[in-house]
């Protein structure tokens, strides 16, 4: 008896500054989002703040994130789900290594990656230079949403290739050596086997890439030279510009629909709960 | 009993992180803007006065006055522009400065305190820093002859070739005074019609930038764009090319000036600050690290380079200056309606 309320006290003191860091930084945060978010200037219930999302402008930057970060998305499943199935089969070795390799971007701040894109992609930029150098015609990709989607799919590709690794490095060997003994071949033991197991890496990495894509800002203020207007964009400028805290934590809210929508996404398809996330 | 002896070095090792930060020295919070002092100058100022500078940055009047009034942070010394400190004075957010301890106040120009006066009424709330013009740069290699009037910003044959300035007040200034209305018009037919032209204009824009301006100009991405004078002469220095204008319609003059908010904790230390930074020596220091022109006709006498000491676009003529306007605090509704407006230019 004695020795079980110790290990409840442990427990709730190892867990404790864990718990108080979610307290004070994300549910009384999004509790103050919320307050602001249904209320007006003078503290009065109003939805007001979230039909602003029915203005042409915001609907239309919402649909534009939507479909930038559902771009990035596919585009980050399909770089990263290969190149796990490669890392995969490399000896453990050189395993962690060619893990670090694509985790030592990620060391770099986001922010100045996100800039050096925009070097490379500008007109006169790298990537143009060298094109023109080998007689092609230069791109014009700078400050359109190609350039905005090639940002955001190289800040969050490790976000996609981790989890899906992780889920890929748990498969035991001895179910495809039993796939193969059975008689599958290559794609049925791809398709029936290795997919369904690595489920839960992928839509975890579905939504690490979708939900930052979908309410970045700075990336498309960087490279899409603020012609591309996300709908973090607008929520940003509600704050700083129009000091309009009520307006941007409605518009807020309309966003956390979406990533509530993804998460119950989650919720459906990671059953096993094996937690392939990264956090 | 490892584990207990484990717990304890964790909590003092947790006390001395958290205990280790107090330190008794002074302490002069400033919020300035981004790459707007040379760094050597903020040492120098610590090391004289034995005060610990902590200094923060923000990229647009607005965002600094978001900050402010969130209540969230507190600041000793400020350096908002001409119109900001309008609004903030008539706000209740700043405090009338005691000149007796800014003795060094002698150093800054008659012209550029009556200039003040237009936002800052008796000069009771600030003190000038920097000041300069808005114009256009353009790359005199890529543009026939030469461009003078704010028309080059709407002219069809520069399309994606501009670098449009994404600041509200500013991208309306340019088409404001392009269509010969005053930039601190309240008019809304007048606004609208800037609206119109400002989305005729979108099509043509390469981007909508601040700071980046500088270095596309000065890597020739762009053939003009819409550019503070300061940022003017450090680009010229990168790239010979360039040319700065100050169009013939008229334009922007502003002033950055240092300000006491009314909630400030060191009053003394952010007195000394300001009084420091009308010092001709340390003003000369600033002026040759950000190139924007001081208001200090003492720091403007000890500029050796004779080209840089009468260089029109830091120094611009009577003329020119007779040609533009500072900006107002228009009031809260009349600044709302011009962010509604440009939000659907963008």
């Amino acid at each position: 008896m004695k020795n079980k309320k110790k290990a409840f006290l442990n427990q709730a003191l190892l867990s404790g500054p864990y718990l108080l860091w979610m307290a004070l930084f994300i549910l009384i945060p999004l509790f103050i989002i919320l307050y602001y978010g249904l209320t007006n200037r003078d503290g009065a219930f109003t939805l007001e703040n979230i039909l602003e999302i029915t203005n042409p402008i915001y609907m239309k930057s919402l649909l534009l994130s939507l479909k930038l970060s559902l771009y990035s998305t596919v585009i980050c499943l399909l770089l990263a789900y290969p190149l796990a199935m490669i890392l995969r089969s490399l000896r453990l070795k050189n395993q962690s290594l060619i893990v670090m390799i694509f985790i030592l971007p990620m060391w770099i701040n986001f922010l100045l990656r996100t800039i050096a894109w925009l070097t490379i992609l500008e007109n006169n930029g790298i990537l143009n230079s060298l094109l023109r150098l080998l007689g092609f015609e230069g791109l014009h990709i700078i400050n359109t949403p190609a350039a905005i989607v090639v940002g955001m799919v190289y800040d969050f590709l490790p976000f996609m290739i981790l989890p899906i690794y992780n889920s890929l490095a748990k498969i035991d060997n001895n179910l495809i050596a039993a796939s193969r003994d059975l008689g599958a071949n290559s794609l049925q033991t791809f398709r029936r086997i290795m997919l369904p197991l690595s489920l839960p890496g992928i839509i975890s990495g579905i939504t690490m890439v979708f939900i930052p894509s979908l309410t970045t800002f700075a990336i498309s203020q960087i490279l899409g030279g603020g012609k591309q207007n996300l709908i973090g964009n607008f929520i940003e400028q509600q704050f700083l510009l129009h000091y309009d805290w009520n307006a941007g934590s409605g518009l807020s809210l309309v966003l956390m629909v979406f990533i509530l929508i993804s998460m119950a996404f989650v919720a459906k398809f990671d059953k096993s709960r094996e937690g392939t996330n990264l956090w | 009993m490892k584990r207990k002896l484990l717990f304890v070095m964790l909590l003092t090792a947790l006390c001395a992180l958290f205990g280790g930060c107090q330190d008794k020295k002074e302490k002069l919070y400033v919020y300035n803007w981004g790459e707007y002092i040379d760094p050597e100058v903020i040492e120098a100022f610590e090391e004289e006065y034995d005060i610990k500078v902590v200094y923060s940055t923000f990229d647009s009047n607005e965002e600094m006055y978001a900050k402010l009034k969130s209540g969230t942070a507190s600041y000793d010394v400020i350096c908002p522009s001409d119109y900001m400190i309008n609004r903030m004075a008539e706000e209740g957010l700043l405090q009338e400065l005691n000149k007796e301890n800014i003795p060094n106040l002698e150093n800054i120009g008659a012209e550029y305190l009556t200039s003040s006066q237009q936002f800052d009424p008796g000069n009771k709330y600030s003190v000038p820093y920097c000041w300069g013009t808005v114009g256009i740069l353009y790359n005199k290699t890529k543009v026939k002859g030469e461009i003078t009037s704010w028309s080059a910003l709407f002219d069809e044959q520069y399309k994606g070739q501009i670098l449009m300035i994404d600041s509200v007040r500013d991208a309306y200034m340019t088409a404001l005074c392009y269509l010969g209305y005053s930039q601190n018009t309240t008019n809304k037919d007048e606004i609208q019609e800037a609206t119109k032209l400002l989305q005729s204009q979108a099509p043509l824009v390469q981007a909508y930038v601040v700071d980046q301006v500088r270095d596309k100009m000065v890597g020739n991405e762009a053939v003009l764009g819409v550019i503070y004078s300061g940022e003017a002469i450090y680009t010229q220095r990168s790239n010979a090319d360039l040319v700065y204008v100050v169009p013939e319609e008229g334009s922007n003059v502003w002033i950055d000036s240092w300000v006491v908010p009314k909630d400030a904790q060191n009053v003394s230390a952010a007195e000394k600050w300001i009084d420091y930074m009308c010092r001709p020596e340390v003003a000369l220091k600033n002026f040759d690290f950000i190139t924007y022109s001081t208001p200090n006709t003492a720091a403007q006498a000890l500029i050796e380079d004779e080209d840089v000491k009468n260089s029109p676009i830091a120094f611009p003529d009577n003329a020119t200056l007779a040609r533009c306007e500072t900006f107002q605090f228009l009031g809260e509704d009349n600044e709302r309606f011009y962010l509604d407006e440009w939000a659907k230019v963008k």
